[in-house]
């Protein structure tokens, strides 16, 4: 007996309510680029400058008594947030305290964060600082450009990438599905306020190579149905593609999920936020790869004869007079 | 047919034997890296030493500093620095090319300048024409490849102001050569300390990277690389107690180390510098107190010993960093070129100061843009961690597989098994450094390293529905199931191939194992998950398949 996610075969019409789908995803796009104008991203000193501190003590954490003893330096924004995770002990209380970059500064001033470290030290005597990072504000800047490049360009590169081994309907259909997913990713980082670091690019652009891998698979199977039912209307073929190579996309899922879940679960509390975002993108790109990109090719119709070689019709030169 | 030509199974069962050995150190960390330092230590075979045989692979994983702890720091050069030295080392030459034409320029004299450009106002106006041809007659052409045909200087004039300043080409080139000189510093006053496997790169046009695992912070690592350790001996002119004294032209005032509120008139241009010093030691002076004992090359003693001769009873200065050590005053002629800097130095600040005189000093400061410290105890429980996940992560998908293909999942989980060791042998061989992202990394290529396999059991699933022979079925399951494969793969590698050209850090260390891992898993999945079939059908011959 072996063990099936969907039925063996199925025929769900994935189309029926396909503008319901788009909306959904629509409103949830425009939800997320308010909430990411309006409430912006919280940036970690990667990108935003500043120092990070994290501390442990067997003491359980009172971030009052934190913060009054940071206070005096007057070192402007501080936050200070109790980290919580399932496989620290009873006696192992972590703190993380960001410090925000301090005006005039382009580098990192030691005796800042030895002032912090003697203020804390002296409220709480066995604490002790486990990391201790600091971004200057001349390299984040430089941080976030870089960052924004490679996205744009590993959508770019990818697009070219169908483009020529398909054709331009499918890389318009695979790329509109990339933005949103990458859209309600970072939507759901603002939402949530988790923090967003350089891991955090790191998972986006993996979501985007994840992503892709679905819609590919699907769009390789459209492409095969395409030549072989050159009758059948587009939405029947595309349907057809969909539930053929469904079961395998739920395999895929659920297999890279479970590998995900383990590592949030399990993975310490340092990458969780990373491990989040591939988990969130790998839902979000499984379900943009079935509604999404196919409904985008659907609404733009694809050229159906490859096969023909018919040199005056369907080429694109055929408009050309010589 | 399910053929598989004898020699490709060689390959494939070759390959796999390869990697799974480089592999294999890593299974024996610790004992593989005790044998490694040994060999290091040696310069020679260790074998028997420390329990591991020189015919056996011995590269392993570096583990990144977010795994077992160190410093990170990176560095700004500050190459405007040279520019400043450079000048004032030009002066004198200025000076005295100009004095040799004074009846055409008049006087001539040094003004204050923002330190990238000698300013000098000539006494004859008229004389600026011939001024500026003995100035650019100094200039040298550019040693670069990039600056070839172009001189040093350029050569402008203001009024009766002659400027002299350096010409792009040579402040790229001196850019260039004032970073790789940094970086062989640094480098030096590291491996001095002797810390095992420290990273040390060039990043862009005038950083630098540095990362050594162990060390205890970035602030200590920063006190030993940050300091220039620029040593001088420099002729005193007086001593104040005012620090905001003037200096007349050529000279400057410097304050002293450890008597705070005492500030020295010096002389600017140095009798002697620590780039003649051959040797420094700790050592304790007459008194007991820590010192550091120091010897010059010929040609240093020499001025060393000179000066000393003509100067008895003159104070003179020992200037580290713009800061005076000390100034005593010169009791006798000191021949032979060693002496000893006393100040009020902990011995560990006597060691510290000989290891920096030792390795030399920076050629311009730095700025320190980014510092990370990460404790022992973080990285351990991050591996621990990461250890922990990526087992679970595995059985999890293990028992899913075979769930869900039974034999053949079986035959999917020995391919992954595989690869998980490929990628392993691969990043020993490669020297590469394994992060806490990598770690995902490789947890992630785990859940998508089965896709290739799902899509071609799934394929095969389909081709026994329309009642082809199982072993035809086989056949074309892989066959269709190629270019799915191939596009998925190719667009992921796009993306691993981007985050490393443009990441740093984590991002390049998720990049690696996850490019890697595309690679590896398409190989296990195509090849090895199919011979592994193609050998099982060859001996059982089933007439009937599920898959």
């Amino acid at each position: 007996m072996r063990l099936r996610l969907v039925p063996q075969n199925t025929n769900w019409d994935f189309f029926s309510r396909s503008k319901l789908w788009l909306g959904i995803s629509g409103l949830l796009i425009v939800v997320s680029l308010v909430s990411f104008f309006l409430q912006g991203l919280n940036f970690g000193i990667d990108f935003r400058g500043g120092t990070t501190i994290r501390t442990e003590s067997t003491q359980s954490v009172d971030i009052g008594v934190y913060r009054e003893a940071i206070q005096t330096l007057e070192l402007g924004d501080i936050t200070i947030t109790e980290v919580f995770d399932p496989t620290f002990g009873d006696d192992r209380n972590v703190a993380m305290i960001r410090i925000q970059a301090q005006d005039g500064q382009e580098s990192v001033a030691a005796d800042t964060i030895q002032q912090v470290e003697d203020a804390l030290s002296a409220v709480i005597p066995d604490i002790k600082f486990v990391s201790v990072e600091s971004v200057g504000p001349k390299v984040s800047g430089e941080l976030i450009q870089t960052a924004v490049i490679a996205v744009v360009l590993a959508i770019a590169a990818v697009l070219i990438y169908i483009w020529l081994r398909f054709e331009w309907q499918f890389a318009l259909g695979a790329v509109v599905a990339l933005v949103h997913d990458v859209a309600l990713t970072i939507g759901i980082f603002s939402e949530l306020q988790i923090r967003f670091d350089l891991a955090i690019i790191a998972a986006l652009l993996t979501i985007v190579g994840y992503s892709l891998n679905d819609t590919v698979v699907v769009f390789d199977r459209v492409r095969e149905n395409l030549r072989k039912y050159k009758q059948k209307p587009l939405r029947e073929v595309l349907n057809l593609s969909i539930n053929e190579t469904l079961s395998r996309t739920m395999m895929t899922s659920v297999t890279t999920l479970i590998a995900l879940i383990a590592l949030m679960v399990l993975g310490g509390d340092v990458i969780r936020g990373f491990v989040f975002a591939m988990t969130w993108g790998v839902i979000v790109g499984t379900y943009s790869s079935i509604f999404v990109a196919s409904a985008m090719l659907l609404r733009l119709g694809i050229k159906r004869d490859w096969s023909k070689s018919d040199k005056n019709k369907g080429n694109q030169f055929a408009n050309i007079d010589a | 047919m399910l053929q598989i030509e004898l020699w490709k199974r060689v390959v494939i069962w070759g390959l796999v034997v390869i990697g799974l050995l480089l592999a294999m150190p890593n299974a024996f960390y610790s004992k593989v890296e005790s044998y490694n330092d040994t060999v290091a230590a040696q310069g020679g075979d260790a074998t028997g030493v420390a329990g591991w045989s020189s015919y056996l692979p011995s590269g392993l994983v570096n583990l990144g500093l977010d795994l077992r702890g160190g410093a990170h720091l990176l560095a700004e050069v500050k190459v405007e620095d040279v520019y400043e030295a450079r000048m004032k080392s030009l002066w004198p030459e200025v000076r005295n090319a100009l004095r040799d034409a004074r009846e055409e320029v008049g006087a001539i004299r040094l003004q204050p300048g923002d330190g990238a450009q000698l300013r000098i106002r000539i006494g004859e106006a008229d004389g600026m024409a011939r001024a500026m041809d003995i100035a650019r007659g100094l200039a040298q052409p550019v040693a670069s490849l990039t600056g070839a045909g172009t001189t040093d200087l350029v050569v402008s004039s203001q009024g009766d102001i002659l400027i002299i300043g350096l010409s792009e080409a040579e402040m790229t080139a001196t850019d260039d050569r004032t970073v790789r000189q940094s970086l062989e510093i640094i480098r030096r006053r590291i491996d001095e300390v002797g810390t095992r496997e420290p990273t040390i790169q060039r990043q862009g046009a005038d950083r630098i990277l540095i990362q050594v695992p162990g060390i205890g912070s970035a602030a200590e690592l920063k006190e030993l690389i940050g300091t220039t350790a620029q040593l001088t001996f420099q002729p005193v002119t007086s001593r104040t107690a005012d620090g905001d004294t003037r200096a007349g032209v050529g000279e400057e005032v410097l304050p002293s180390l450890d008597e705070t509120g005492t500030f020295y008139v010096l002389d600017e241009s140095p009798v002697v510098t620590g780039e003649e010093l051959v040797d420094a030691q700790p050592a304790f002076d007459q008194n007991g107190r820590p010192a550091v004992n120091f010897r010059f090359n010929p040609s240093g003693a020499r001025k060393f010993g000179d000066y000393t001769a003509q100067n008895i009873g003159n104070p003179f200065a020992i200037v580290l960093d713009e800061e005076v050590i000390s100034a005593p005053v010169i009791q006798a002629h000191i021949a032979g070129g060693s002496g000893i800097i006393t100040g009020n130095f902990t011995v560990e600040e006597s060691t510290n100061l000989a290891v920096l005189l030792r390795a030399g000093a920076l050629p311009a400061g730095l700025d320190f843009l980014e510092e990370r410290t990460i404790g022992p105890e973080l990285g351990a429980d991050s591996i621990e961690a990461g250890k922990i996940a990526t087992i679970v992560a595995f059985v999890a998908v293990l028992a899913f597989m075979v769930a869900s293909y039974g034999l053949f999942g079986v035959f999917a989980n020995i391919a992954l098994i595989i690869n998980v060791g490929l990628i392993f042998g691969l990043l020993s061989m490669i020297g590469a450094t394994l992060t806490l992202p990598g770690i995902a990394g490789i947890v992630l290529t785990v859940g998508m390293a089965v896709d290739a396999n799902v899509l071609v059991f799934e394929r095969i699933r389909e081709e026994l529905k329309t009642a082809k022979g199982p072993a035809r079925a086989i056949e074309l399951g892989y066959e269709k199931a190629l270019s799915a494969i191939v596009d998925a793969n190719i667009t992921t590698f796009i993306t691993a191939l981007i985050l490393y050209v443009m990441g740093s850090g984590p991002v390049r260390g998720f990049a690696i194992t996850l490019g890697l891992g595309i690679l590896t898993s398409v190989f296990t999945a195509i090849w090895v998950t199919r011979l592994l079939i193609a050998t099982w059908f060859a001996r059982r011959r089933p007439k009937t398949l599920e898959v």
